[in-house]
């Protein structure tokens, strides 16, 4: 875990509401996929908890959702503002359990975090897959960027873009693990329809989001856990999702 | 003694900044972020007879200058806290810690104040009467004179180290159960815990917090507590500990002003893992920009 004052880069609507800021200054951070970033955005008082889509260098890209007031304040800062940011926070995926061949599976803004896990995998030598569901083909983003490390299978549930559905809807066969991001229903829906090992990350709304509040806690079949501490990534045989 | 020492309850700490129950884990997560023996002392999490899960989330919800929280005092256990915590946090902290004391009856606080009493590195037990997040328990202790002193009473009886009630700022009139609780014997005065709020999602129409209700905390509640110290150490002859939105060193010299002789830091943390050790740091610079030779000669000032 790591405190540091980052300097706003670039900003971007990939879609209506979905933006992509880029950080400079992250300093020498060991960033892993699936961990999280904690942001102060001037004038609230909590931080934000947002996940790491990718890391180049001193460079940090984040992507949200406008949700609220304070992802919309945070969607309209400017190149060379300043936004102090707690790094390193959350355990991330274990890449060590990906196999040969990789499902990564994401849902909306769940999606962003398994941009860098794609990119580190490909650097491993895996043959990766990622299935990215969207709710219709205006809100697609980063499809093409995935394309860079693997195989794309997108989903839409009014069919207006890639297969028409869920991702539980379009999972291929023949992988070795999986990585999953996503609302709660998608993830519970994975849960039951995939027959091989995996890893979800999960959210809350979180305090601290460095382990002090236990605002986050959740109950897994090995006990109460933080999700910003011994999560977000959880592995699926600890995950009380059975009924 | 350096300029910001003071006595708290019979024992000296190097300085008045002791992060809030509930804000400080068990002390090694920040361990991580500074080395947390700077700190007068800390009060660790609200420790129950049983293993806690607490509320269902979410449990945090903010505000304009603050936040909700109904955790609802999730804790392993006084049994586990003695067994993993503590040595866990001898490892990090070297001066006496203080107990945080919560349940739901009278026996089940005098049960856990017994066993923590008899802990070497705790020095100092604050019994928190003022849980807003549990039902049955916590606050409704803390709302009425009698049973405010039958807790404290009993704890009282049967332990030797410094006993400080903390204080719901919930009730119509705090001075009363301040008072209610110097007569039976309590050490000290903390206070104030959260005051009770509620939020809605306007997506929903529903309460955002999954307790529907939460504790208010933050830089929101300040002026209230202030208040309230003011009033409370004016009317007793114990120290008070100050609480409630303290996020800077100015706002420690305001609550030791208002007649604190420790402040409490609780929010802050959550927002800033760094909040105390800044505090710490900036006081001295503080204190001399208004002609505070040492802190202790502010007690009650105002």
């Amino acid at each position: 875990m790591k405190q540091k004052e980052c300097t706003v880069s670039a900003v971007k609507a990939l879609t209506e509401n979905i933006y992509e800021m880029k950080l400079s200054d992250i300093g020498e951070a060991c960033i892993v996929p699936g961990s999280f970033v904690n942001l102060t955005i001037p004038g609230l008082f909590l931080r934000r908890p947002i996940s790491v889509c990718d890391v180049n260098g001193d460079e940090l890209t984040i992507i949200f959702r406008v949700v609220g007031h304070g992802t919309e304040k945070l969607s309209a800062m400017e190149p060379g503002e300043k936004l102090p940011v707690l790094l390193e926070l959350g355990n991330g995926y274990d890449l060590s359990k990906a196999g040969e061949r990789p499902l990564l599976i994401g849902g909306g803004v769940g999606i962003p975090p398994l941009y860098y896990l794609a990119k580190k995998l490909h650097e491993l030598g895996k043959e990766v897959t990622a299935v990215l569901g969207f709710n219709t083909a205006s809100e697609l983003f980063y499809t093409e960027e995935f394309q860079r490390y693997g195989k794309v299978i997108v989903t839409t549930v009014d069919g207006s873009a890639g297969v028409r559905g869920f991702v539980s809807d379009a999972l291929p066969e023949g992988c070795s693990f999986f990585y999953a991001c996503g609302p709660l229903p998608m993830e519970k829906a994975l849960y039951k329809k995939l027959n091989i090992d995996g890893q979800f990350s999960l959210e809350e709304r979180m305090g601290c989001g460095f382990g002090a509040c236990m605002g986050c806690s959740f109950m897994t079949k090995l006990g109460s856990k933080r999700i910003c501490r011994e999560g977000p990534v959880f592995d699926r045989e600890v995950l009380p999702w059975d009924e | 003694m350096g300029r910001m020492s003071t006595d708290l309850c019979g024992i000296r700490i190097d300085n008045p900044i002791i992060p809030a129950s509930g804000t400080f884990g068990y002390g090694y997560e920040f361990a991580e972020w500074y080395d947390i023996n700077l700190l007068g002392t800390f009060s660790f999490k609200g420790t129950t007879r049983q293993e806690r899960f607490g509320n269902p989330t979410p449990r945090i919800a903010e505000c304009a200058s603050g936040m909700l929280n109904a955790v609802g005092l999730q804790n392993p256990g006084v049994d586990k806290v003695i067994s993993e915590e503590l040595p866990k946090l001898k490892q990090v902290f070297h001066k006496p810690v203080m107990a945080n004391i919560s349940g739901f009856s009278v026996d089940d606080y005098v049960y856990v104040s017994k066993l923590l009493d008899e802990q070497e590195s705790v020095g100092w037990l604050e019994i928190n009467i003022s849980c807003p997040n549990v039902h049955g328990g916590g606050m409704s202790f803390g709302t009425t004179c009698e049973g405010a002193y039958e807790v404290i009473r009993a704890v009282k009886n049967e332990c030797r180290k410094p006993v400080i009630a903390k204080l719901s700022p919930n009730v119509t009139d705090i001075v009363s159960i301040a008072e209610a609780c110097e007569e039976a014997g309590a050490d000290g005065i903390s206070l104030i815990n959260t005051l009770l709020g509620m939020r809605i999602n306007l997506r929903t129409g529903k309460p955002l917090l999954a307790n529907t209700t939460g504790g208010l905390s933050g830089p929101a509640v300040f002026p209230i507590a202030v208040r309230m110290v003011y009033q409370v150490s004016k009317a007793v002859h114990i120290p008070v500990i100050g609480m409630g939105g303290v996020s800077s060193a100015e706002d420690v010299i305001e609550m030791m002003m208002a007649g604190a002789a420790a402040v409490e830091v609780g929010a802050a943390n959550l927002a800033d893992p760094m909040a105390c050790k800044k505090i710490i740091e900036t006081l001295p610079s503080v204190m001399d920009r208004y002609g505070i030779e040492n802190l202790s000669d502010i007690i009650g000032k105002a």
